[in-house]
């Protein structure tokens, strides 16, 4: 969706701001880009909306060279929020998200409407702040709306640099929580800016981490706090990496997505079957639509006919972007091995296991212990 | 422009009597304007006074907009009316303290008015009674402040000095209108050129002692 | 309320001294000036300000939005400082300079105030479109409007309520110094002052300096209202919380 490949950004005076970077952002994915203070981040950024300009190297959008789109419409093509928000002070909530609308000619019908999905959707909808000014909103207000301006015309892109910077911790942790919620049903390609690490693994799908201008690693959350590839990411992510990972990974990045299943309606024989192929104990059982049910075990296979005699129907779950110490906590107290992992719907979207957790702490553990 | 040259070169004692003038009456008109712009700037700023303050301000804006010859007709109709010589030094020196001092003022009121309350809770604090708290953390901090009123009101007054020459007070004024009145080209050129000059000297001048005055921890960084 | 009553009680005031002045059969050993002399002279004032206000927005709006645009920055520096040394220039030296350079009459006048009433202007305009918070402009840029568009849509209308504060301030200065103008044969309402002044008659420099007060006072506050009513809502918040 975004490829830069070798971007170089050298400023009048001398500075060389990014040197050589290059990395793929996957369409629907959210690529932070992290690194301390000065290290070329939002350089970066911008040079994808050619705000600022590249000096060498190429940026590719879609596979389109972006110095060959025309610039403006590059950008009306573009969400972008920044840390100081920019909200346009002389304009309403409604006219500042419908900015991007009205230069693209939408008409007023569809872009009330828009407006309306916009707020609703960053939890403004009750029409009571439409008609308000920037002034009158509260810090974490601002943002939302901040968020909702650059989602106007619905790009499938989306650059933010430190959106959330300049705020409270606790309106931040919220922010964060719902922009992914949000990033769920939206599924835009992001950018994302910040320097703070918890951020980082937090939002990201994939973090890019920079020093000095350089791309240092490229990696996912886990990857970089458990693999971190020279003692610069380790000592950026920190000594209590592990810790951390558990705190801030999600589920989806351990998960076994589409595991092998089981029907209520199916014959004990048939599970049987399929586990000894996949080499599971434990099987995940679904009704209508992929609903989640409970488990079958291999010891309690022999104990019935069908599926639906032997299965433990269980109702603990986890969705994709629980963190992973609380997936944890929730295995240890069912004393399962393994968690269902479902969406909003209690549709089935993947499977946890213990033994995945395990693994990657011990590697972790051991790193630490031959450092 | 060559007469106006030589005018001032056959007489350099009218053209410094002249400027001496100027910078008198300004220097009367603005100190007495500090004497009572500064207390009344301070007194207004008490608590309670939020509605005496806001009409002063304002009367001190407003007469600041009124042009000042029609000042000067009315205290020369005033001054006529209870017997004190109606022109010349009286009218001009008065009405440059009316004016002079209504920046000063202001500037005073804003000054003390947005000292930061957590340095004066500080001093509160430290057992400072209201007298100590004004001279030593309201007044200081305020100094830069009142300063850039002081500018104004100096610049203002030689300003309007100049147009004093009209109701017969001396001054530059006094060369432009006598040039005006006989036709002579070389005064007018004289008078307004080295008013002119006297302006742009003191303006920068003032800006000068403006960042000489302002405490260093204060200054821009 | 308090400023009401301040205010109207002025303009009531100079209003009065007018009306009283000219009502009089004689003043001193002359007649003062009819209401039809009054009315010319008036009109005249009004004239002078309206044309050379109207010029000098027409100047100073555009010049101070020009020198912030990036490829004329370096004309910032010479033209904004000269503008604020300018205001330190006494208006009746600028009024006296304009003598051998354009003679007597109404033109000279009219440059005069002009010059002179351009110098807030220009000062604002520049200084409103250059203390916009720079976020804004890249947030506006990022979503990909055009240099036009950012100029008309976010510069501007952000500008405006400092820019209307210059012409405020130009307007009222200019009424004042509208009354220099008889002393280069100008007119408007300094004539009648200058006739006081050469006869000793108070009074009569009352009668010309007190309408030209009341006139002052009043387009301050009219046009005191009008910032107000072009400040953008969203601004207005803010100010009153400031
Ligand atoms: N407009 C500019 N001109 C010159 N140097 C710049 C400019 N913008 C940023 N830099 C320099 O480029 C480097 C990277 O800056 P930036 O991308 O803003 O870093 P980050 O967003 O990671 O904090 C810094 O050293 C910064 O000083
Ligand atoms: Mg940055």
């Amino acid at each position: 969706m975004i490829k830069l490949d070798r971007v170089t950004k050298v400023y009048p005076g001398g500075t060389e701001a990014v040197r050589e970077a290059s990395f793929e952002v996957e369409k629907g994915e959210i690529c932070v880009l992290l690194g301390p203070s000065g290290c070329g981040k939002t350089t970066t950024m911008k040079m994808i909306n050619l705000l600022i300009h590249i000096t060498a190297g190429k940026i590719y959008i879609d596979g389109v060279d972006n110095t060959k789109i025309d610039e403006d419409e590059l950008r009306r093509n573009i969400g972008y929020a920044i840390q100081d928000i920019g909200l346009f002070p002389h304009m309403t909530v409604r006219q500042n998200i419908e900015t991007v609308p009205v230069l693209k000619g939408w008409t007023k019908a569809e872009r009330a409407k828009r407006v309306e999905t916009l707020l609703e959707l960053v939890g403004m909808g009750s029409g009571e702040f439409i008609d308000k000014y920037p002034s009158e909103l509260s810090g974490g207000q601002r943002q939302r709306v901040g968020v909702a301006r650059a989602l106007g015309a619905d790009p499938p892109i989306l650059l933010m640099d430190e959106p959330f910077g300049a705020i409270d911790p606790i309106t931040r942790a919220r922010l964060q929580d719902e922009f992914l919620k949000i990033q769920r049903e939206i599924k835009k390609t992001v950018v994302f800016v910040t320097h703070d690490i918890h951020e980082a693994i937090k939002m990201g799908d994939k973090i890019a981490l920079m020093n000095e201008g350089e791309l240092v690693q490229y990696d996912t959350p886990a990857n970089l706090l458990y693999r971190p590839k020279n003692g610069f990411v380790e000592k950026f992510v920190g000594a209590d990496r592990a810790l951390k990972g558990l705190q801030l990974i999600r589920v989806k990045e351990f998960m076994w997505g589409f595991p092998p299943t089981v029907k209520t309606d199916e014959t004990a024989q048939a599970a049987r079957q399929r586990m000894k192929r996949e080499g599971i104990n434990q099987m995940v059982v679904v009704g209508e639509g992929r609903k989640f049910l409970g488990w079958v075990e291999w010891a309690d296979l022999e104990k019935g006919k069908m599926v639906s005699e032997i299965m433990k129907p269980s109702s603990d779950v986890a969705t994709v972007d629980t963190v992973l110490n609380e997936a944890l906590s929730i295995m240890l107290s069912t004393r399962l091995n393994n968690l269902a992992i479902v969406n909003e719907d209690n549709r089935l979207e993947g499977m946890l296991s213990f033994d995945a957790i395990r693994k990657a702490l011990s590697e972790t553990a051991q790193r630490g212990e031959s450092e | 422009m060559i007469e106006a040259w030589q005018f001032v070169i056959r007489n350099p004692e009218q053209m410094v009597e002249w400027t001496l003038e100027h910078l008198w009456v300004t220097f009367i008109a603005c100190s007495i304007a500090v004497i009572l712009g500064v207390p009344l700037g301070i007194y207004i700023t008490d608590k309670g006074k939020e509605q005496i303050a806001d009409a002063v301000l304002y009367l001190a804006e407003i007469t600041m907009t009124i042009p000042s010859l029609a000042i000067f007709g009315f205290l020369m109709f005033i001054l006529a009316a209870i017997g004190l010589p109606s022109i010349g030094f009286t009218p001009a020196v008065i009405a440059l303290i009316i004016y002079a001092q209504l920046p000063i003022l202001r500037n005073t009121y804003v000054a003390i008015r947005q000292v930061d309350p957590a340095m004066i809770e500080a001093g509160k604090g430290m057992g400072m009674s209201e007298r100590q708290l004004l001279f030593r953390v309201k007044l200081p901090l305020s100094v830069p402040v009142i300063m850039a009123g002081l500018r104004t009101a100096i610049v203002m007054t030689i300003a309007i000095a100049t147009i004093a020459a009209v109701i017969g007070f001396g001054g530059l004024g006094q060369a432009i209108w006598w040039g005006i009145r006989g036709a002579r080209m070389d005064l007018i050129i004289a008078g307004g050129v080295s008013v002119a000059i006297l302006g742009l000297l003191t303006d920068i001048f003032l800006s000068r002692v403006q960042r000489w005055v302002t405490p260093k921890g204060l200054k821009e960084m | 309320m308090r400023r009401q009553v301040v205010l109207v009680s002025l303009i009531a005031l100079c209003i009065g001294l007018t009306v009283w002045v000219t009502s009089m059969d004689r003043v001193g050993i002359m007649f003062p000036f009819t209401w039809e002399g009054m009315a010319k002279h008036a009109q005249r004032h009004l004239q002078l300000v309206f044309v050379a206000e109207i010029i000098a927005i027409a100047i100073g709006v555009p010049l101070g939005v020009l020198v912030t645009r990036p490829g004329f920055k370096k004309l910032a520096i010479p033209i904004i400082g000269g503008a604020s040394a300018g205001q330190s220039v006494p208006s009746m030296a600028i009024v006296a300079i304009m003598v051998p350079l354009i003679g007597l009459g109404f033109r000279p006048a009219m440059v005069a105030l002009i010059i002179w009433g351009v110098l807030p202007i220009l000062r604002n305009s520049y200084a409103a479109i250059n203390d916009i918070n720079p976020a804004i402009i890249e947030a506006a840029r990022g979503m990909g409007m055009t240099r036009g568009q950012i100029v008309r849509k976010i510069e501007l209308p952000l500008a405006l309520p400092v820019i209307m504060t210059g012409i405020r301030v130009s307007t009222v200065v200019l009424v004042g110094s509208a009354t220099l103008a008889a002393l280069v044969a100008g007119g408007g309402l300094g004539e009648i002052i200058l006739v006081g002044v050469f006869v000793g008659e108070p009074l009569i420099i009352l009668q010309g300096g007190a309408p030209a007060a009341a006139m002052a006072i009043t387009m301050g506050f009219i046009l005191e209202r009008i910032e107000r009513w072009m400040t953008p809502r969203g601004l207005r918040v803010k100010a009153e919380i400031s």
